[in-house]
């Protein structure tokens, strides 16, 4: 067991305590600090449900010793949105309307990474995003919906006429016959 | 009832609208409490030792090192468990081995400690003394090797006889395929929190896909009462059917009553690899023939599963691999002989697609082999062949309600081709890490049909139980069926929203409290549960309107005026329903017989891009044109569409658990490769609307047809583009050469 270190997540300082030194970032934050929304998907850096922002940086929580993240800004899912109840960020908003979110596992991660993105291209591509998000899995979406809330968010972001949400992908429901 | 709800799509959020996820804010903003979430005061961490062999006698268990660690708890054995037999549908499977180990990875003893790492020092620590045996790993082989279990080691052997046995058509091909072992894959590990109850009992919360079945095995191995032994659902980080057996369930309860505190099991990736049921692997072996016009006159096939260790499901997968295994084609004369065998493989079951799978990527590459015998296109051919309703079965079942498969056929072939290759390296296969050269990539067109069942088949009793109550306005819907992501809470607001004329509908959470959903699968929640709610609901709205008629202030005769705060204020309605669909029947000698309730079907077309020289393939698009019965949400029949999908390139290209004399190779996500988004084809989905007599609305489960035809289309794109045979999946670089 190692003395205290201080994490400061989400703009708040936490006193780590009687922690071991081997126990990652992913561990500390979901299991000693009370921020689960970082995900447990694979701790070996390939499933991406881990992400977080350190120093801005999207980084897999679980392949981050915690005790190296002293002083670095950590930024959790639980950081993005106004704290109150029911409210959430532009990309957030946008996974819920397009469908891009079903078991929800990989969804905080995939939050994480799309806001990374944004953050630094306002307009990527289409396989520019691809590339983006492809360390983060997700196996019931086939990310198709995923896809197409990163464009409502860029859309809405760049102000244009994007606040509707459309229907990439899907002809129809057609009747053939009744 | 007088409210005609196939005209409800006027409720907002109704039945038909593009309805939103009632747990999706929770999910994106990271508070939604997945099972490997939860944290009880004073809880302890179990962990569970497994066999490294994959067969072996155990001759003894030293646990005395385990126990002598600081902050160990309680270490289990194979004796401690009261019962300890187990299984989803027969059981042959201990909790924790006793005397024989049958499969790497099998449980041999579990640990509660007060941290994770002790706990698996702790699992480290225990000596067990093997006398390692020569395992059985080729389930040709098993059909006639001395029992490695007491129960035998064929799980079924089914034949289904229709026809003449003797009639023969002047073409015939033949193909022998082989499918790899799949697995599900879910994002979300195995995880449970147990807590023990005053009077001996204990709950637990896990991610599931059947409460019900879960807590009565449960029960069993803990010699207790059912009713102290309760269920709730844990968010479940999705289940594709590797959530139907039980995993960690007795483990983490047994710890729990032993310790007399909370134990929280999450498995690790790795062991959530090795600690559930993955997609049998299959040599299928088949023959048609035809007339020169294409028309189907024989098939024959033999199809082999490797069922693993224990049964599970696999004398269910059996008869769907072999009920279906000519595809959605008439075929008046046909032998299939069909057989699960028991192995020192890894125990196989249920995965999205359930034994058609593997039956579907033969035949459609059959139906391509006879479309170029016959010089047909193979579009043509299956128009030709196409099943319709009031045909019949290879089962002699003669289908009754809708199956358009003709229309999916048409519909698909008739949807535009992607544009031509973009000239960007990460478009190319193999992305930008193997570029392949833009000159050597050559472009494949397939196209697949496919066909499956939906609910359970083979007389059983199947039903589910909802709950409806309206407490001054307030609507409350109960249900224990599973929501692993597929969105049936979405469903429960769409139909009670529907039907009650309610904007606000509360769906409780899912626990043993209340009567069985049975299991979320097999395509049947969304008929079987969501047909319970509707019941459940139409009878709370006859008794409203009753309660209305002698009430002239709040509502009268007039449905459309019911004051429903005022008519359930200080009296509240609560009713309970069960939903049954219609009796089916058990296979006869000759696999006839009238054994299922409904099918499903769906055409893909795949445009794929390949490198034959670096042995690279980039799926590009999917077309597909789906039987979905009626659209309750098209929101969430596209994401089934598409996750469905990538489950389906996934096998056609990338994924199989490699298993090598009995030890899987590559439990991780860095060498179990799954689609990424860059692997992800671009999907275009036209859906036929045909409701369904007898379900509710008309529709029809959706999540298994994308993944069944998906597959096959894929590669039969890769051998238009390379010439290939690829009678295996998934397709490895070395078979493109
Ligand atoms: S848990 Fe960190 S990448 Fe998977
Ligand atoms: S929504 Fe389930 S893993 Fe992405």
């Amino acid at each position: 067991m190692s003395e205290i270190y201080v994490l400061r997540v989400n703009g708040e300082e936490h006193a780590v305590a009687d922690a071991w030194s081997g126990e990652s970032l992913l561990y500390v934050l979901r299991e000693r600090l009370g921020f689960p929304g970082a995900k447990s998907g694979c701790e070996q850096g390939e499933c991406g449900s881990c992400s977080v922002l350190v120093d801005g940086v999207l980084v897999c929580a679980c392949l981050v010793l915690a005790a190296s993240a002293v002083e670095t800004e950590i930024v959790t899912v639980e950081g993005l949105q106004p704290a109150e109840r029911g409210e959430m960020s532009d990309v957030q908003r946008a996974f819920v309307e397009t469908g891009a979110v079903q078991c929800g596992f990989c969804t905080p991660g995939l939050i994480m990474a799309v806001h990374a993105l944004l953050d630094h291209d306002p307009d990527p591509s289409d396989l520019v995003v691809r590339e983006a998000i492809s360390g983060n899995l997700c196996r019931c979406t086939g990310y198709g919906r995923i896809l197409e809330a990163v464009e409502v968010a860029t859309r809405r972001r760049s102000g244009g006429p994007g606040s509707g949400v459309g229907a990439r992908g899907v002809s129809g429901p057609e009747v053939v016959a009744e | 009832m007088t409210v005609d709800v196939r005209a409800g799509t006027s409720v907002a959020g109704g039945i038909g609208q593009r309805a939103i996820r009632p747990d999706g804010i929770a999910k994106v903003r990271g508070e939604y409490a997945f099972s490997g979430d939860l944290w009880a005061e004073d809880m302890l961490w179990g962990q569970a030792l497994r066999s490294p062999h994959p067969s072996a006698r155990i001759r003894a268990i030293d646990i005395s090192p385990a126990l002598a660690i600081n902050g160990v708890h309680a270490v289990l054995t194979g004796a401690d468990i009261p019962v300890n037999r187990y299984g989803l549908e027969h059981r042959d499977q201990p909790v924790l081995a006793d005397d024989i180990v049958r499969y790497t990875g099998e449980p041999v003893a579990v640990v509660a400690a007060d941290h994770p790492e002790t706990a698996r020092r702790a699992c480290a620590a225990i000596v067990v003394d093997y006398e390692i045996l020569v395992p059985l790993v080729d389930p040709e082989h098993a059909i006639d090797a001395p029992p490695m279990h007491p129960d035998g080691n064929v799980f079924r052997d089914l034949i289904i006889r229709r026809g003449d046995d003797d009639a023969r058509g002047p073409i015939a091909v033949e193909g022998t395929y082989e499918i790899g072992m799949q697995d599900q894959a879910f994002m979300g590990p195995e995880a449970g929190l147990a807590t023990p109850t005053s009077g001996g009992g204990v709950d637990l919360v896990v991610s599931t896909q059947w409460l019900h079945n879960d807590r009565d095995q449960i029960a069993e191995c803990l010699g207790l009462a059912p009713a102290l032994v309760q269920l709730s659902l844990g968010g479940v980080g999705g289940a594709f059917g590797a959530r139907e057996d039980v995993s960690l369930h007795v483990h983490a309860c047994l710890l729990a009553t032993r310790t007399g505190r909370p134990v929280k099991i999450v498995y690790s990736r790795a062991e959530s690899f090795l600690g559930h049921v993955h997609r049998h692997p299959a040599r299928i072996w088949m023959r048609h023939t035809a007339r020169p016009d294409g028309e189907i006159v024989s098939f024959e096939s033999r199809i082999l599963l490797d069922g693993g260790a224990y049964r599970s499901s696999s004398y269910h997968v059996t008869a769907n691999a072999a009920c279906f295994a000519a595809g959605p084609y008439r075929v008046p004369n046909a032998r299939v002989h069909a057989i699960a065998v028991r192995t020192n493989n890894p125990p196989c079951g249920a995965m999205r697609g359930f034994g058609v799978v593997q039956s579907c990527f033969a035949h459609e590459a059959q139906m391509d082999l006879l479309a170029a015998a016959c010089e047909i296109d193979p579009v043509e051919l299956r128009l030709r062949n196409a099943l319709a309703p009031g045909d019949e079965l290879l089962t002699g079942q003669r289908i009754e309600g809708t199956l358009p498969v003709a229309e999916v056929i048409r519909a698909c072939a008739a949807l535009p081709l992607p544009d031509p290759a973009v000239d960007d390296v990460l478009a190319r296969p193999g992305g930008a890490g193997r570029t392949a050269d833009a000159v050597d990539v050559r472009r494949g067109v397939g196209f697949a049909l496919g066909f499956k069942n939906l609910m359970y088949a083979e007389g059983y009793m199947d039903g589910s139980v909802a709950r409806c109550r309206i407490d001054a306005g307030v609507v409350t819907i109960t249900c224990a069926a599973a929501e692993v992501g597929q969105g049936f809470v979405t469903l429960v607001q769409q139909i009670a929203r529907t039907v009650l004329e309610v904007d606000d509908v509360i769906v409780a959470p899912a626990d043993t409290a209340i009567g069985s959903a049975g299991s979320t699968s097999a395509s049947r929640q969304t008929m079987m549960s969501g047909g319970a709610v509707e019941q459940a609901c139409r009878a709370a709205r006859a008794e409203l309107e009753t309660r209305a008629t002698s009430d002239p202030d709040a509502g009268g005769t007039n449905p459309g005026l019911i004051d429903i705060v005022a008519l359930t204020t200080d009296r509240p309605i609560d009713v309970t329903e069960e939903f049954n669909h219609r009796l089916t029947h058990p296979l006869d000698a000759d696999g006839q017989g009238d054994a299922h309730v409904s099918f499903a079907c769906a055409a893909h077309r795949a445009v794929v891009d390949v490198d034959p020289e670096l042995g690279l393939v980039r799926v590009v698009h999917l077309a597909t044109a789906q039987d979905v019965g009626r659209v309750l949400n098209p929101l969430q029949v596209t994401g089934q569409i598409e996750g469905g999908i990538a489950q389906g390139v996934g096998l056609a290209v990338m994924e199989e658990l490699i298993v090598q004399d009995g030890h899987v190779r590559n439990a991780s996500f860095t060498d179990y490769l799954i689609p990424t988004a860059l692997d992800a084809p671009t999907v275009e989905a036209t859906l036929i609307e045909e409701p369904e007599p007898g379900a509710p609305f008309g529709a029809k489960g959706v999540g298994e047809p994308p993944t069944i035809s998906s597959t096959p289309a894929i590669v039969a794109a890769i051998r238009a583009a390379t010439g290939a045979p690829c009678t295996r999946v998934p397709v490895r670089p070395r078979d493109l050469m």
